[in-house]
């Protein structure tokens, strides 16, 4: 087991240096920057000073590690659009996307797991048929057709909702949250709507075929058997059964989640972190780009390990597996 | 492996003889599908001469006729079947030529993948050892991140090495952008049946009279290996098609010169408060349809290649 772990840390130390060196590598692509600071004028002294100043005389794989160095400390220099800071407009953006993609994800579970339930248990009513048609839907439909979708149901003709921005604020130190007012809460329904619709069509589609497998197994009937209640059935012995492959597809889709929120901070104005991204990637503001590749690269990689060490929690057949076989 | 073709008629007529248009006849779906598919590949390449206007030309433009709905509201007109945008232009021409670039781009970048993909696989699946540890951690990798992500990194690096790009320059970055996080299925499905192909004894037997390996691989290994690739490929072009007009709906995919059916979108989501629905709707329509139909083509032929489920 800790060997198994060891792995996954050193797999995901080389992902995060690969992810880092084309960060790093970003920034030889756009020219010269003393040329850009100086102007054409500059002497040779003034250039030899800066680029002193700047490290860019040091050997390349020095300049790698100091880059590496800033990253850890979350440090990616100054904005070429805004002017600002890199690390600080992250840490103004970041509640907006962290809050948008943890609201989506909530609804794709807690929406996802009873419909998937749901449509196993009662195969082949009109309900069920409905829920899956719908389900198909969700799958196929490209993201932001099902925000403007909604913008234009919720928003345009029926005038329920506001589509853009992210409304009212309540700041919570250094954290801001819409999820404390009124008005932030009605902002923040359609964009987590739209972007929960993917991963709970998903969960639900997994849900259901998991059920029907499960529910065919001797346990379940020994259950039934012994008179169990059927709830007792359904949600204490064959629900806990599927839960395996939901958690990985769950975990993974959180990441697919906070991916897509560029998608969905796109189409509702949302100021979150992947509306910076890709305004920064329209303007080629390299040191934007940089930062977000790193930041959500760590998510990720922090994401993928989570999901790897909760099967052990889960699973207790696989502990029994590793340590067996293990060292 | 490469058994002599017969004369193309002789092809023809061994297809329509076949099992795989047997089930074509019989599956209702997959023949509404095919007919959608054809619809929109038809209006997409003879978009030249099928579009009522030409939305690129642009003295043919009247600003007197900017933002009229479809032809049956009673303010519309006759002449602009879905209705114009809000330089005057012609929605449903705008569509046609919008979807053939947006059929070019999602091909383009299916055989761009194709061949990357089926190509390192073969590699990795024959060769084995270091070549394939190293291509199969870097499919291991490219997984574990969804596509969309790497396709706009892709793009995001383009874009910042070749700041003004020109419009062919930008396709191609496009196009790279795409093909580059699709490569991956491929690769793995074709190394798999690799390793199967290796062991078998076609394969001994051509290493024995002393074939090259590259020969081995292109000649005898590649066309075995094959199958399951167009299936991959079908739904493919589906998934590339929607990425490439969400990269155009977020302003990073074509020049806004050749407008696809995401730039049409993204264009038409700014009137949706005027009321002007039609102009963002109608290419969201064209593109599920698109989508829809080379999905259920895809399912249709994963099931009729499948000898098993027969």
């Amino acid at each position: 087991m800790l060997a198994f772990i060891l792995r996954r840390l050193f797999q995901a130390l080389i992902v995060m240096l690969t992810v880092a060196f084309i960060a790093f590598m970003l920034f030889q692509f756009v020219g010269d920057p003393v040329t850009n600071l100086l102007g054409q004028d500059a002497t040779a002294e003034q250039r030899q000073q800066l680029r002193a100043d700047l490290g860019l005389d040091q050997p390349f794989a020095l300049q790698f590690a100091h880059f590496v160095g800033n990253a850890v400390q979350g440090e990616f220099g100054i904005s070429l659009r805004q002017g600002r800071k890199v690390s600080s407009l992250i840490a103004e953006r970041f509640p907006a996307t962290l809050e948008l993609a943890a609201v989506a994800a909530a609804i794709g579970l807690l929406l996802g797991i009873p419909l998937g339930v749901y449509a196993a248990l009662r195969r082949g009513r009109f309900m069920s048929q409905l829920v899956m048609t719908g389900s198909l839907l969700g799958v196929s439909l490209p993201n932001f057709l099902i925000g403007i979708l909604l913008i234009l149901v919720f928003a345009v003709v029926l005038k329920w909702l506001p589509s853009f921005g992210r409304g009212e604020v309540v700041a919570l130190g250094p954290f801001t949250t819409g999820l404390l007012s009124v008005d932030g809460l009605r902002h923040l329904l359609l964009p987590a709507l739209t972007l929960s619709l993917f991963p709970m069509a998903l969960v639900l589609r997994l849900v259901r075929s998991e059920m029907l497998e499960v529910l065919r197994t001797d346990y379940i009937k020994f259950a039934r058997a012994r008179g169990l209640p059927d709830r007792s059935v359904y949600f204490g012995h064959a629900l806990k059964n599927t839960l395996v492959p939901v958690i990985t597809i769950a975990g993974l889709q959180l990441g697919g989640i906070i991916a897509f929120a560029i998608v969905t901070e796109t189409v509702f104005q949302w100021p979150g972190m992947g509306l910076l991204f890709i305004q920064a990637v329209q303007f080629a503001d390299i040191p934007v780009m940089a930062a977000y590749l790193c930041l959500i690269a760590l998510i990720f990689v922090t994401i993928n390990l989570v999901v790897d060490l909760l099967y052990f929690a889960v699973d207790p057949r696989l502990r029994l597996e590793r340590s067996s076989a293990g060292h | 492996m490469s058994a002599p073709l017969a004369s193309d008629a002789g092809v023809l007529a061994r297809f329509f003889d076949g099992d795989v248009w047997h089930s074509f006849k019989h599956s209702p779906m997959a023949i509404v599908a095919a007919v959608m598919a054809l619809i929109c590949v038809v209006c997409a390449v003879f978009a030249g001469w099928l579009a009522p206007h030409n939305p690129l030309d642009l003295a043919s433009l009247e600003l007197m006729d900017a933002r009229l709905p479809p032809a049956w509201d009673p303010e519309g007109k006759a002449k602009y079947l879905l209705g114009t945008d809000d330089q005057g232009r012609d929605i449903l021409s705008a569509l046609m030529y919008g979807a053939r670039i947006s059929l070019l781009v999602g091909l383009a970048s299916v055989a761009l993948s194709m061949v990357i993909g089926v190509g390192l696989g073969l590699l990795a699946g024959f060769v084995g050892g270091r070549i394939d540890g190293f291509i199969m951690r870097v499919c291991d990798v490219m997984l574990s991140f969804p596509s969309i992500l790497i396709a706009l990194l892709i793009d995001g690096v383009g874009r910042a090495m070749f700041p003004n790009a020109h419009d062919a320059l930008a396709f191609t970055v496009l196009i790279l952008a795409i093909s580059l996080t699709g490569w991956v299925q491929y690769a793995r499905t074709v190394r798999g049946s690799t390793l199967v192909e290796r062991q078998k004894e076609y394969v001994q037997a051509a290493r024995v009279i002393g074939v090259s390996p590259l020969r081995i691989m292109r000649r005898h290994v590649l066309p075995n290996v094959l199958g399951p690739v167009l299936v991959l490929a079908t739904i493919h072009i589906a998934t590339a098609i929607i990425t490439e007009a969400t990269l155009s709906f977020l302003g990073v995919g074509v020049p806004p010169t050749s407008p696809s059916l995401g730039t049409l979108i993204r264009i038409g989501q700014d009137f949706l408060f005027s009321g002007e629905w039609w102009i963002t709707i109608f290419p969201g329509v064209v593109l599920v349809m698109i989508a829809l139909s080379v999905n259920l083509l895809g399912d249709w032929l994963r099931d009729a290649l499948n000898p098993r489920l027969r």
